[in-house]
């Protein structure tokens, strides 16, 4: 099982050719289209209902513009989410509670600290399991077992009983991230320091290197490849992470609690704004990994 | 003095796999395995026991062992309404939808070449946080929970179903031409088959999503029973050995989840080379 986990075929796409904007931008059209009809489906039961209170008629063209700017609406409008993203970033001062920016910041520190850890751990794991054998068979069965639990969903209770022995703030939420983004690094380190073939580490013998100049000049060159590829996966199971550790009631920071104080009060705009607002920053640093995973495997002569 | 219990057993431990990692037999692997695991229990209860750390922090495994015997119905409860409602039912809907949507874009290289890339963009996102937005439209029952989980499932399975559909080479697609298939007997007997170890590579990545969707999506709301409900409440009671029994119901759940995946795939795809030993 764990060396099916392993080899199953996995389709990554690097970059996005200029050719695939046209389609893109259809999809993303068709998509906007259907949430914009979905809103008006979605919120004219509501309107109606007001509509018959009062005792109007409502006509068509009424009816669709009412339910485009309700101020909790069922399903808020593309234009309206996006005002809420714009309010939350630009219209608040970087340092206010209802700065989206702030939250933001509060999310990220937590998720960029976990991720050192988790990243950390996961290749000096990495490192000990190429290079011994009773730890490759300790270890690794455990590790490829416990991707299949649903770790995410006991995150709150660490920041409880994190919080019940003193621990809060940054560091509860850090360990979650760490947890996350160990596994895939782990895995990947593994696979990607195992990547020379029987070839090459004889020719590395007849050289006689030693069993470090093995790992730094052979080894760890190419396991990059590999590193980057879960690197990327890692940073975004930190910051979902990061998210979910946010949730428990007593967090009020982060764009966790952001979506958790939404969803107590009913605010629709201000859970869709944090929900993009997350999306947003997980695209971000998802592609800064890629930009340095691109400028590093060029040096390295790997890629064009 | 009282570390020294603690210290025999962890370079027992070691001493063994040590010595048992030199063999190389499968026997002796599952043996390594197996004992890495009890050597950490044991540890784990000494350590808690020796120097009486709180039930509040971490609760010894014997405590957890009891706590699961003793709440047997309420675990069983929590997960049929969890797993077996929420996470299984949104999964398969989840799962039937990708495929039939993988197919139906089968034939417009248009879709997929928009599709996929916001495919791939999506399934990178913290899909979790429509939870709170789903709990609101379906309600606090286990409906809610199924819709977290299609939604994230969703996009795993079509990105990896849409590549596998892709996966046959000229050559074999040409054979199909040369015997005038149409085009759906080339789908169903050359395509889909192929497709097969692609879609499982989806499937097995989504069941642990699934799970965390549906526990996740009861902190947002849900009745009075539910794995995610017991665990916060429990927590907010400071009953830790529930707690960890619901998470090694989780545990053994996602694992058995898991390994029926992966048996099916090794029935359905015995010819690909990953599965051949």
């Amino acid at each position: 099982m764990t060396e099916a986990a392993l080899n199953a075929p996995v389709p990554r796409r690097l970059r996005i050719a200029t050719g695939d904007l046209l389609p893109i931008l259809t999809v993303l059209l068709v998509i906007v289209a259907v949430w914009y009809l979905g809103a008006i489906r979605m919120n004219a039961s509501w309107e109606r209902d007001q509509a018959a209170r009062a005792g109007i008629e409502l006509t068509l063209p009424d009816l669709i513009g009412r339910t485009l700017t309700q101020d909790r609406p069922v399903l808020p409008a593309p234009h309206q989410v996006a005002v809420g993203l714009w309010e939350g970033v630009a219209g608040q001062p970087v340092t206010s509670r209802r700065s989206l920016v702030w939250h933001a910041w509060v999310t990220l520190s937590a998720t960029l600290a976990g991720f050192a850890i988790g990243t950390g751990a996961g290749i000096l794991l990495a490192v000990g399991i190429v290079h011994s054998r009773s730890m490759d068979q300790s270890v690794m069965p455990w590790a490829v077992a416990s991707q299949t639990v649903p770790i995410l969903a006991i995150a709150p209770m660490v920041i409880v009983v994190m919080a019940s022995a003193g621990i809060t703030g940054l560091l509860p939420k850090a360990v979650i991230a760490a947890w996350l983004s160990f596994f895939p690094v782990l895995v990947g380190m593994v696979k990607g320091l195992r990547m020379p073939d029987a070839m090459q580490l004889d020719l590395m013998r007849s050289w006689s290197a030693s069993r470090p100049q093995q790992f730094w000049r052979l080894r760890l060159p190419s396991s990059l490849p590999y590193l980057f590829a879960s690197l990327k996966v890692a940073i975004a199971a930190a910051l979902v992470g990061t998210i979910v550790g946010e949730l428990p009631a007593g967090a009020t920071a982060g764009l966790g609690a952001r979506l958790l104080s939404g969803s107590y009060y009913g605010q629709t705009v201000q859970i869709w704004a944090a929900l993009f607002a997350a999306a947003i920053l997980a695209a971000a640093l998802v592609a800064l990994i890629g930009a340095v995973e691109r400028v590093t495997l060029k040096r390295m002569g790997l890629t064009q | 003095m009282s570390a020294l219990p603690i210290l025999g057993v962890w370079l027992g431990g070691l001493a063994l796999n040590l010595w048992l990692a030199r063999f190389e037999t499968r026997a002796t692997r599952a043996l390594v395995a197996a004992i890495f695991g009890a050597t950490i229990i044991l540890l784990w209860e000494m350590i808690v026991r020796i120097y009486g750390v709180p039930t509040v922090i971490l609760p010894a495994p014997s405590l957890i062992a009891q706590s699961f015997a003793a709440n047997g119905s309420i675990l069983w409860t929590d997960f049929v309404q969890t797993i077996l409602k929420g996470a299984l039912t949104g999964w398969l809907i989840g799962a039937a939808a990708a495929v039939l949507t993988a197919i139906a874009i089968d034939r417009s290289p248009f879709l997929q070449r928009g599709l996929l890339p916001i495919g791939n963009f999506v399934a990178a996102l913290p899909i979790v946080g429509i939870a709170p937005i789903l709990v609101m439209w379906f309600g606090f029952d286990w409906q809610s929970k199924a819709a977290v989980v299609v939604v994230m499932v969703f996009f795993p399975i079509l990105v990896n179903m849409v590549a596998g559909l892709r996966a046959t080479d000229a050559m074999q697609r040409d054979l199909m031409a040369s015997w005038a298939a149409p085009y759906g007997a080339a789908l169903w007997k050359l395509r889909l088959p192929a497709a097969m170890p692609f879609l499982f590579n989806g499937l097995k990545i989504t069941t642990t999503l699934a799970l965390i969707g549906a526990i996740v999506a009861e902190f947002f709301g849900s009745p009075t029973r539910g794995m995610g409900f017991r665990i916060s409440t429990a927590v907010g009671r400071l009953d830790l050995p529930l707690v960890w029994a619901e998470i090694v119901v989780a545990a053994l759940a996602g694992t058995l989840f898991y390994g029926l995946v992966a048996l099916i795939e090794k029935k359905v795809t015995f010819w690909h080379p990953s599965q051949r030993t």
